[in-house]
C-alpha cells in the first residue's frame, strides 16, 4: 500500500515549469531515489516533500493525509542537507536533540534518545563537541542522526554525500542504507550519481528536465533504459547510428555490417539509435552472434577494467570493457579486430543518433 | 621587496650569502636569502613609522587632554570636582541606559528584517541597504526637527511628556544605530548558511521564532557586538538630538561644563572615553564565549 504519495505535482516559475505531471507512490519503507542531472528538478520536487516549496498543481499525502498545504515543522518530515546545516552554536548533543527539544519532551527521553544515537552513527563519545570540531562525514552522521531523532514519517536526503571525499562517500553510503532498513523509514534520496542511485535504492526514478523519464528497480534502469536519455545517463553507453533492413526480425545495418536488435517493432528503413553497453562485448565471437569488425583506435587503462574504443566504417566507434588481469592482451592502436554481443544486449531506440548523443555519451563516459 | 641597501643584485647562485657574511649581504645583496631569513629593510622601517605616526595621531590629543587638565590645583582637583557633581553620574547613566535601550531595540527590529530579506526578498537588499544609509545623509538636527514637529500635537503628542521625550529619543538613536547595526547583522548572516539552518529547524519542527531565537541570534552574538559597540560609542556622545528633546544625556552635560569651566571638560572627556571603553569591554567579554564557541560557521 502506499505511503508516500505525489499526484500530477507540478512546479513553475514564470512560464517554466520546475517539475511537470510528477507522479509517484512510494510504500513504507521504500528506499526511492531521485536521479538527473542538475536543474532536472529532483531537488525541486523533493523541497515540495518538505515542504519548503509550493507545488502550482497536485497533491502530496504521507499515510494517507494531505500534507500538500502543511507548513515544512508540521510534517514530521527529517531532512539531510548537502551542507550538513548543523546549528555552529550547539554541540553534537544539542543538534541531534534540537527537535525534541522543539517538541517539548522531557529531559531524561532527549537524553536517552541522543544517546542512543550517538550510538548508532558510532560517535558515542563526540557528543560535547561542536560541529566545526568534526571531520564532514562525521558531520554529515551527526545531520542524519538529527533528522532521525525525531522519528520523521518520511526520510528526504538532499545529495548527502556530494561533498565528501570517494571513500567516505561509499562508506557513509552502506550506513545510511543499513539504518535506514533498521527503522524501515520511507526514504526519498535526491542525488546525480548514478553509482549512489543504483547501489542505495529499492526504486529509481530518472527525471530529465522536471519530468519522469523512467521508475523502476536499478537492475531494471540499468539493464532496459525505456528512453534514450535513460540510456545515456545512467552507465556508460555506445550509442551508434543504424538503419532497419527488416523491423520483423529487427535486423539493422550498421555502417555496412549486419546486426540483430533486441526487439522488432521499428519499421524497415528507419534511421534508428542502437546502444550497447561496453560490458557486454567481446573480443571473437564468444560474445554471440552480433558481429563487428573495425579498427582499435584508443586504448585507455582504468584501473580494474581496460576500455577499448573502436572504429566501426567511417562513422561509428564503440567502446568495450574488458577486466585487467596480468594476462591480459591489450589490443594496439591501428590493429583490426572482431568483436561479438549479444543480441538482447542491443538496444534499438526511436531517432537517429546524432552529434548531440555522441556528446551525451561523452558526458557519460566522463 | 629585497630591501637591501645598494642590492644590486648578482642574480647568481653562487652569491647566496650566509648569516656569517654579513657585509656581503650588504654589499652584493642578493635576493635568496630573504626568503628563508626575515629582513629589516627600509619598508618594514617605513611601517613602523606609519606605526607610530597612528599612534601619535590617537594618543596625543589625549595625553594633551590630561596635560590640561592636570594645570588645575590642587592636582586631580578636576577629577575630583567631576566626580563629585552628581549631573555626572546620573547624565552618564542615563545616556548608558538609553544606549543600551537602543541597542536591544535595534536587535529586535534589524535581525528579523535583514534574516528575511536574505532569505526570501534577496531582491529587496539593495534598496534597505540605501534606506539604513539615510542617516548618514539626514543630519540629526533635520531628524530630531521632524521628530518634534511631527509628534508634539495630536495624534502622538509625545514631545510635551518625559517619557514621551525618552521615547522620541530613543527611536531616533534606532534610526542612527541602523547603518551600523544593519551592516554588522548582513555581513554574520553572509557568514552562515540561513536558508539551510533555516529550513533544518523546521524540517524539525520548530516555528519562525524558535528560529530566529535559538538558531539565528545565537549565531549573530558576535556580529551583534559588533554592531552594539558603535551604537554605545555614538549614543553616549550624542548631542544635538538630547539638546533639542531636552533630555538629561551625557552629550549636553560636557557641553553645559564646556561652557562654564576651565578644566572639567578635559576631565569629563577622559573619564567618559575610559568609561566607554570598559562598557565595550565587558560587552566584549560576555561575547567573548560564543566567539570561542562558533569560530567557523559549520556549514560551508
Amino acid at each position: 500500500m502506499s505511503y508516500l504519495t505525489l499526484t500530477g505535482i507540478q512546479k513553475q516559475f514564470g512560464t517554466t515549469y520546475a517539475v511537470h505531471e510528477f507522479n509517484l507512490s512510494a510504500e513504507k519503507g521504500e528506499f526511492v531515489s531521485f536521479l538527473g542531472p542538475s536543474g532536472c528538478g529532483k531537488t525541486t520536487t523533493l523541497r515540495m516533500i518538505a515542504g519548503f516549496e509550493q507545488p502550482t498543481a497536485g497533491t502530496i499525502s504521507i499515510g494517507g493525509t494531505d500534507i500538500t498545504h502543511r507548513p515544512p515543522n508540521r510534517r514530521n518530515v527529517g531532512m539531510v542537507f548537502q551542507s550538513y546545516a548543523l546549528f555552529p552554536n550547539m554541540t553534537v548533543a544539542d543538534n541531534i536533540g534540537f527537535g525534541l527539544r522543539v517538541r517539548k519532551r522531557p529531559k531524561d527521553a532527549i537524553h536517552k534518545r541522543v544517546d542512543e544515537l550517538l550510538g548508532l552513527i558510532n560517535l558515542p563519545d563526540k557528543g560535547g563537541r561542536y560541529p566545526y570540531q568534526l571531520s564532514g562525514g562525521q558531520q554529515q552522521r551527526v545531520a542524519l542522526a538529527r533528522a532521525l531523532a525525531i522519528e520523521p514519517d518520511v526520510l528526504l536526503l538532499d545529495e548527502p554525500l556530494s561533498a565528501l571525499d570517494a571513500k567516505i562517500r561509499v562508506a557513509l553510503r552502506k550506513e545510511i542504507r543499513s539504518i535506514q532498513r533498521q527503522f524501515g523509514i520511507t526514504t526519498v534520496y535526491v542525488t546525480h550519481d548514478q553509482e549512489e542511485a543504483l547501489s542505495l535504492s529499492d526504486r529509481v526514478v530518472v527525471m530529465s528536465e522536471g519530468r519522469i523519464e523512467q521508475i523502476g528497480p536499478p537492475p531494471d534502469i540499468y539493464n532496459f533504459p525505456a528512453t534514450p536519455f535513460v540510456a545515456s545517463f545512467v552507465g556508460t553507453l555506445n550509442l551508434l547510428a543504424a538503419q532497419v533492413i527488416d523491423g520483423a526480425t529487427a535486423r539493422l545495418n550498421l555502417e555496412g555490417q549486419e546486426i540483430r536488435g533486441s526487439k522488432p517493432g521499428a519499421a524497415t528503413g528507419d534511421r534508428v539509435t542502437v546502444a550497447i553497453r561496453p560490458e557486454t562485448v567481446e573480443v571473437g565471437e564468444a560474445g554471440g552472434s552480433n558481429r563487428l569488425t573495425g579498427t582499435i583506435e584508443d586504448v585507455s587503462f582504468l584501473g580494474s577494467i581496460v576500455r577499448t574504443r573502436v572504429r566501426i566504417g567511417n562513422e561509428a566507434s564503440l567502446s568495450f570493457d574488458q577486466f585487467n588481469d596480468p594476462g591480459l592482451a591489450a589490443g594496439v592502436v591501428g590493429d583490426s579486430i572482431a568483436l561479438s554481443f549479444p543480441p538482447e544486449a542491443t538496444l534499438v531506440l526511436a531517432g537517429e543518433a546524432n552529434a548531440g548523443d555522441a556528446l551525451e555519451q561523452a558526458i557519460a563516459e566522463s | 621587496m629585497t630591501g637591501t641597501p645598494g642590492g644590486l643584485s648578482t642574480g647568481s647562485a653562487a652569491s647566496v650569502s650566509t648569516r656569517g657574511s654579513a657585509a656581503s649581504v650588504l654589499t652584493r645583496g642578493t635576493q635568496r636569502p630573504a626568503a628563508t631569513k626575515p629582513r629589516r629593510g627600509p619598508a618594514s622601517f617605513v611601517w613602523w613609522i606609519v606605526f607610530i605616526i597612528g599612534l601619535l595621531y590617537f594618543f596625543l590629543p589625549l595625553l594633551g587632554t590630561f596635560a590640561f587638565s592636570m594645570r588645575s590645583e590642587p592636582l586631580f582637583s578636576a577629577y575630583a570636582v567631576v566626580v563629585d557633581d552628581p549631573q555626572f553620574g546620573q547624565t552618564l547613566f542615563y545616556s548608558f541606559l538609553v544606549g543600551i535601550i537602543t541597542i536591544v531595540v535595534s536587535t529586535i527590529l534589524i535581525v528579523p528584517t535583514a534574516f528575511w530579506v536574505r532569505l526570501r526578498l534577496p531582491r529587496l537588499r539593495p534598496y534597505i541597504e540605501f534606506i539604513t544609509l539615510l542617516p548618514f545623509v539626514i543630519p540629526p538636527i533635520i531628524l530630531v526637527f521632524g521628530l518634534i514637529r511631527s509628534y508634539s500635537g495630536d495624534p502622538f503628542p509625545l514631545a510635551g511628556s518625559d517619557l514621551g521625550s525618552n521615547v522620541l529619543l530613543i527611536a531616533a538613536y534606532v534610526v542612527l544605530s541602523f547603518p551600523y547595526m544593519y551592516r554588522a547583522v548582513d555581513t554574520g548572516l553572509r557568514s552562515i548558511d540561513v536558508r539551510s539552518l533555516t529550513e533544518a529547524s523546521q524540517s524539525l519542527g520548530a516555528g519562525w521564532i524558535t528560529v530566529l531565537v535559538r538558531v539565528i541570534f545565537p549565531n549573530l552574538r558576535v556580529s551583534l557586538l559588533s554592531g552594539a559597540f558603535l551604537t554605545l560609542a555614538i549614543v553616549v556622545g550624542e548631542f544635538t538630538i538630547a539638546t533639542f528633546l531636552a533630555r538629561p544625556a551625557f552629550g549636553p552635560y560636557i557641553e553645559l561644563i564646556g561652557g562654564n569651566r576651565a578644566y572639567e571638560p578635559a576631565a569629563v572627556s577622559l573619564i567618559s572615553f575610559g568609561l566607554t571603553w570598559i562598557a565595550m569591554g565587558l560587552l566584549g567579554l560576555i561575547g567573548r564565549q560564543s566567539r570561542q564557541k562558533i569560530q567557523i560557521a559549520g556549514a560551508h
